[in-house]
């Protein structure tokens, strides 16, 4: 890999000072004249029909515009992949804090009292709230079965695995539902204008999945709904899908009104009402044989996508794709599938279904590894995949990738061998106990299979009347760095300073549709296509003799200049095109399911406190090899802020739920990590390039979510010798599982 | 304006807002946080939580860090209140928010402004902060992208550079 | 933020007498609000049953600490904050000042005030099981003049104290006994800060030839009210410190406290926790000796 001058740095970040100042403008910065305030009045049940709205006393109606279904002018769903969510329920509800009309006044101190002053009357329909139940079909909530998706993914032979299996090793695994909590909460503004059409301003990732919502619900052409992305506070994935609902509902409401709408949620709202990290449960069946070796199993997958199908079906891919994790499997069937639930629709969140199977698989082989009598290290280790060998999918390794060195790089950096004998000895002592676990975990980057192709993603760069450039992506910033890395692609690509380099806001008007910014694939995918687009300027202005073959920033500023002074703007397009090597079968669901895979080992080091039963990590060793490694600054936050997240999965972040409705949504009862419960995270990089990124890169920003919960669990078990295959993990479900013993 | 409850008079609040007096007219349960943001058109202070959780409202009022979503606007007559705003009134970044940039300690942005006045109080007492000190300063500050490392090595930083400035 | 601030009254007098005199004339209209940690989250959440609030933040009379000879006196006005930075608390009433780092973080610490802490009567309050078991009494004041209660008395019920709706706490009066005792707390908490407790203890010990001399424990978060465990204490008192006897006060412990289960924690976790830290506190006190 050639020398690079920018790419590799960590040049300032690029909106960094208006952060650092507080002049960056999110959306509840802005302030339209004539602006009316939006709330939303939500169903207080989980399913049933409704009756009557009665609009209370102590309030003047007059003063407020109401919307309701019949107010649609489209069709009344949000779309999505099936059109199966209403904006409105039309009816019936299928699950609390579902939407049911829309308030709004100039007042917005006077919306809470009258959302409250809305009265709603229900005939209730019987309501389900587990996997179980809805696998059980007493009630049908969705569909023929309540099932949203399924995929069925064959390796092999299993049903022939089980006789000449020395070891056949059972599990099943469950996660809890999660809360993006970014701390700015969402929110929207609309402005509806019969000429120039509807604009929304927001907090929000993927402006187009906006644009093609508001289409259908509006009734309105391409061009006359405009999206534009504010700086969002933290998204997630919670920004993923839940922003065009907002959208929606701030739009009808100012093109009822003809006045623009402002909503924005407050944490309550927010965590009650949007979308969480779908709950799952995996079984395990195992073959192996008496050396530790898979033969190979059956893996259930199984997730609970709330009352509407939105996500589900992508969540669920990449779980399922992800069940086998980095292991070679010679034969495997892994049955996936979604189901419905009265609860409020789960969505996207960082890892999107691979935290879920991977915490699933990653404790499965500590348990194989005791059955078998094996060291989880041991365990791990010949069952590694190498070059040459197959995925669950048949996805052929093409990577020198060396996953058994990578692990002994990463007992290295944590000690583990030395810290796993100290503790045993240690923990007979009584007081506190200590452990230390491992997760060996991948993480595919980019739209799974066909997606990438399916998505087009179109990409331009701009030659600027000043002489710069500017780089036009719907991909959006929200902390991960996707202005600066994108910025320094197109420098880098060029010979420009990163000076030179800008971006524009995200707005539907004027940016191609690079797709949503998900996936992990900003970098990879679009920063690839940066590149190519950046490339396209350069021959333009050497086509027509104004830049020589080799050329300093200044002399492509004036090239570019002159060309622009003379021709006026002019964008350079670059568009997806699916590599050769990239071949899916989304029928059978076969064939290489990512364009690449970035590898991770993880160790986590814990002390149980037995007085209080709680858990502190006390060390975490993050080691992963990426790609290319294009900002050390980012990469280094995006790894430490993952694992933090994902802490935060494993033992602090439970979702309290009575009857489909999250009782815990404050962050005073919603406990995520402060900076006194977590350790110094060590970040540790390899790089072995990918020929489908942006100068070798891989994706990363989901990889760190996959791995520290299992790694975690391991090492509390590695501690007490008591399993857990449950998260969150408590202190009152360790309490509760010691007591157990005990009795 | 609803027909049953009472509406009460506002009031008028003076108060220095990074050094500027300013004299406004509003109700007294008014939050300082709304006060700031509408009133004065100080966007800069976030709203996170509403309940004094998460520290993004931070402002300091007379020289102590507090949470302006908790204050009522009333108790901040004649006060002195510094916002993210105040900071960098020439232009010119300060120490901490340089070192802020240097070191990853803004990702998303959104907590950034109450975290960068939680350091400042914190560097004001102990201008060479060990780790643990660093923690607990920014204890009450919640940020979800960064899983704070980069925020204390920022502040640290902040600490050798000789932060004040 | 669910409430209209048009709809309520803060007024802010000068002075103690001013506010007394509020208070003596329409009783039980006015809520007094000090530092607002808990008032502000509850009204910001629309759930303040209260119009008309009057503000104590900053008087003078309620925010000072005197130091007499055999007592201190903390105004009610004073700050977590104040009460870190007070010297004498941290010498000689370290469960307080320990209380008192662990409230909140630092934004909270500079606002929230003692006598909120004790007049929101939460049973989860990080100062209060401290109060108890120094025997806190209370001076209370009203426009009738001022009387001095047992704090051990002062919660009747969940939420409910023995404050007349014309009073106010004026100070907490601390006796200075207990510098030769050995002084342990502990809050468990969903996490490390800013965190509710599920359970607290306060704990004061003293060991005399080899015995217990005395013994005061006391918890937050496992009862309507703050709780001392007067049963527990009793079965301690005057007993060589054996495995036997902490097992014993484990279970005693246990058994003596009421929790619930509710949206942070389980009773059985909480009642084990206690006699868990009961049990910690006398082995602490049998190896460490005398005083922290």
């Amino acid at each position: 890999m050639k020398n690079t001058r920018i790419v590799g740095t960590s040049v300032p970040r690029l909106e960094g000072r208006d952060k650092v100042t507080g002049q960056a403008r999110y959306v509840d910065d802005m302030v339209l004249p004539g602006m009316l305030y939006g709330a939303t009045v939500r169903s207080r049940i989980p399913r049933g029909e409704i009756k009557k709205f009665t609009f209370g006393p102590g309030i003047d109606w007059k003063e407020f515009v109401i919307v309701s279904p019949k107010d649609i002018p489209g069709k009344n769903c949000i779309a999505l992949i099936e059109d199966d969510q209403p904006c409105l329920a039309d009816g019936t509800v299928n699950h609390p804090e579902e939407p049911l009309l829309l308030l709004a006044h100039p007042d917005r101190y006077l919306l809470p009292k009258a959302v409250e002053a809305v009265s709603v009357e229900y005939d209730p329909l019987p309501a389900i709230f587990s996997m179980e139940e809805s696998e059980g079909l007493s009630q049908i909530i969705w569909g023929t079965n309540n099932t949203f998706k399924s995929y069925l993914i064959e390796k092999g032979d299993v049903d022939a695995l089980w006789k000449n299996a020395d070891y056949i090793v059972e599990g099943e695994y469950t996660t809890g539902a999660q809360e993006q909590l970014y701390i700015e909460n969402n929110g929207m503004i609309a402005a509806f204008d019969a000429q120039q059409g509807l604009t929304v301003w927001g907090s929000l990732q993927c402006p187009y999945y906006i644009h093609k919502a508001l289409m259908k619900l509006c009734y309105l052409p391409a061009d006359r709904v405009r999206v534009v992305q504010m700086e969002t506070g933290g998204a997630f994935g919670g920004k993923e899908e839940y922003p065009s609902m907002i959208a929606a509902h701030a739009a009808l409401l100012a093109m009822k009104s003809g006045k623009p709408v402002k909503i924005i949620y407050d944490r309550m709202e927010d965590m009650t009402a949007t979308t969480k990290r779908h709950p799952s449960r995996t079984r395990h069946r195992t073959a192996v044989s008496k050396d530790g070796r898979i033969l190979g199993g059956e893996i259930e997958f199984t997730i609970d996508g709330g009352a509407y199908e939105t996500l589900s079906p992508v969540v669920l891919s990449r779980g399922a794709l992800h069940a086998g994790g980095p292991y070679y499997w010679p034969s495997v069937r892994i049955r996936a599938k979604a189901v419905a639930t009265n609860a409020p629709p789960h969505g996207a969140f960082r890892g999107f279904g691979a935290p879920q199977s991977l915490f699933a698989l990653e404790r499965h082989m500590d348990r194989i590894a005791q059955a078998v009598g094996l060291s989880p290290v041991e365990i791990r280790r010949p069952n590694f995949l190498k070059p040459g060998q197959t995925t669950t999918t048949g996805q052929t390794v093409r990577e020198e990738i060396d996953l058994g060195r990578l692990l002994d790089r990463a007992l290295e950096l944590s000690d583990y061998h030395a810290k796993k004998k100290k503790f045993a000895e240690e923990n007979q002592q009584g007081g506190s106990k200590k452990g230390i676990g491992i997760a060996a975990f991948l993480h595919g980057a980019g739209f799974t299979g066909s997606g990438e192709r399916y998505l087009g993603s179109v990409v331009g760069v701009e030659a600027c009347a000043d002489g710069g450039v500017r780089v036009l992506v719907s991909s959006t910033e929200f902390g991960q760095g996707t202005k600066t890395v994108l910025c320094q692609i197109a420098a880098e690509a060029l010979g420009l300073r990163y000076e030179d380099v800008g971006i524009a806001q995200p707005d539907t008007q004027e940016v191609p549709n690079s797709g949503p910014t998900v996936a992990s694939r900003t970098v990879m995918v679009v920063g690839k296509l940066v590149q190519s687009a950046a490339l396209g300027i350069r021959q333009t202005l050497r086509a027509c003799g104004l830049l020589e073959d080799s050329y300093s920033p200044e002399e492509f500023c004036a090239a570019c200049r002159a060309y622009v002074a003379e021709h006026g703007k002019f964008r350079s397009i670059a568009r997806y095109e699916q590599p050769d090597d990239v071949v899916w079968d989304e029928e059978k669901y076969r064939g290489s399911a990512y364009a690449a895979f970035a590898w991770a080992v993880y160790v986590a080091e814990v002390k149980v406190d037995l007085t209080t039963y709680s858990v502190s990590v006390d060390d975490f060793v993050a080691l992963q090899e990426v790609g290319k490694v294009l900002h050390p600054v980012l990469a280094k936050g995006q790894i430490i802020g993952g694992v933090a997240q994902a802490i935060g999965f494993a033992l602090y972040e439970k979702v309290i739920w009575e009857q489909g409705r999250m009782q815990n949504g404050q962050m005073t009862n919603y406990i995520m990590p402060t900076s006194a419960d977590l350790p110094s995270i060590r970040v540790y990089f390899e790089e072995l390039g990918n020929v489908h990124g942006a100068f070798g890169a891989k994706g990363i920003g989901e990889l760190p979510m996959d791995g520290p919960a299992p790694a975690i669990v391991n090492a509390v078990e590695d501690a007490l010798e008591v399993p857990f295959d449950s998260i969150p993990l408590l202190p009152e479900d360790i309490f509760d599982a010691l007591a157990e013993r005990v009795d | 304006m609803s027909k049953s409850s009472q509406v009460r008079a506002k009031c008028e609040i003076s108060l220095s807002v990074n050094g500027q007096l300013v004299t406004v007219r509003v109700h007294a349960m008014e939050r300082l946080l709304d006060v700031l943001r509408h009133e004065l058109g100080l966007t800069g202070t976030k709203e996170g939580c509403g309940e004094g959780e998460c520290g993004s409202c931070s402002v300091l009022l007379d020289g102590i860090l507090v949470n302006s979503c908790l204050i009522p606007v009333l108790q901040a007559n004649g006060a002195n209140i510094v916002t993210i705003e105040g900071l960098s009134t020439d232009g010119r970044l300060r120490v901490l928010q340089q070192a802020f940039l240097e070191c990853g300690g803004a990702q998303c942005g959104i907590c950034t402004p109450g975290m960068i006045l939680a350091a400042l109080h914190l560097l004001k007492e102990k201008p060479q902060p060990t780790l643990e000190e660093i923690r607990e300063g920014l204890a009450g500050n919640l940020c979800r992208c960064t899983g704070y490392m980069q925020i204390f090595e920022a502040v640290a930083e902040a600490g050798r550079r000789g932060a004040t400035t | 933020m669910r409430a209209h601030p048009a709809e309520y009254e803060l007024v802010a007098p000068r002075t103690l007498p001013s506010v007394l005199s509020l208070l003596a004339q329409e009783p039980g209209v006015w809520l007094p609000i000090a530092g607002g940690t808990d008032v502000m989250v509850q009204y910001c959440a629309g759930e303040l049953p209260t119009r008309k609030l009057v503000s104590i933040w900053n008087l003078p009379e309620l925010r000072r600490i005197e130091v007499f000879t055999d007592e201190i006196q903390i105004g009610a006005g004073c700050t977590y904050t104040d009460l870190r930075e007070q010297e004498v608390v941290s010498r000689e009433f370290t469960l307080l000042s320990s209380a008192a780092r662990w409230t909140g973080g630092i934004a909270n610490q500079n606002r929230g005030t003692i006598g909120g802490n004790i007049v929101n009567a939460s049973p989860a309050a990080d100062s209060l099981a401290a109060l108890l078991v120094y025997e806190a009494e209370l001076l209370l004041i009203s426009v009738r003049g001022e009387r001095r209660v047992p704090y051990t008395s002062f919660h009747i019920d969940y939420r409910k104290t023995q404050l007349a709706p014309d009073e106010l706490i004026r100070a907490v009066c601390l006796k200075k006994r207990f510098s030769e005792y050995y002084a342990h707390a502990r809050k468990v908490g969903a996490r490390n800060a800013q965190a509710i407790s599920k359970v607290c203890l306060a704990a004061l010990g003293r060991l005399a030839d080899g015995v217990v001399g005395d013994i005061r424990f006391a918890m937050g978060s496992v009862a309507p009210i703050p709780l001392r465990l007067t049963e527990t204490e009793r079965i301690v008192k005057g007993k060589r410190i054996d495995p036997l006897l902490v097992r014993l006060a484990r279970t005693t412990a246990a058994a003596e406290v009421r929790p619930i289960d509710d949206i942070r924690s389980t009773a059985r976790y909480r009642a084990a926790v206690a006699g868990n830290l009961v049990a910690e506190f006398l082995e602490q006190l049998t190896a460490g000796g005398m005083k922290t």
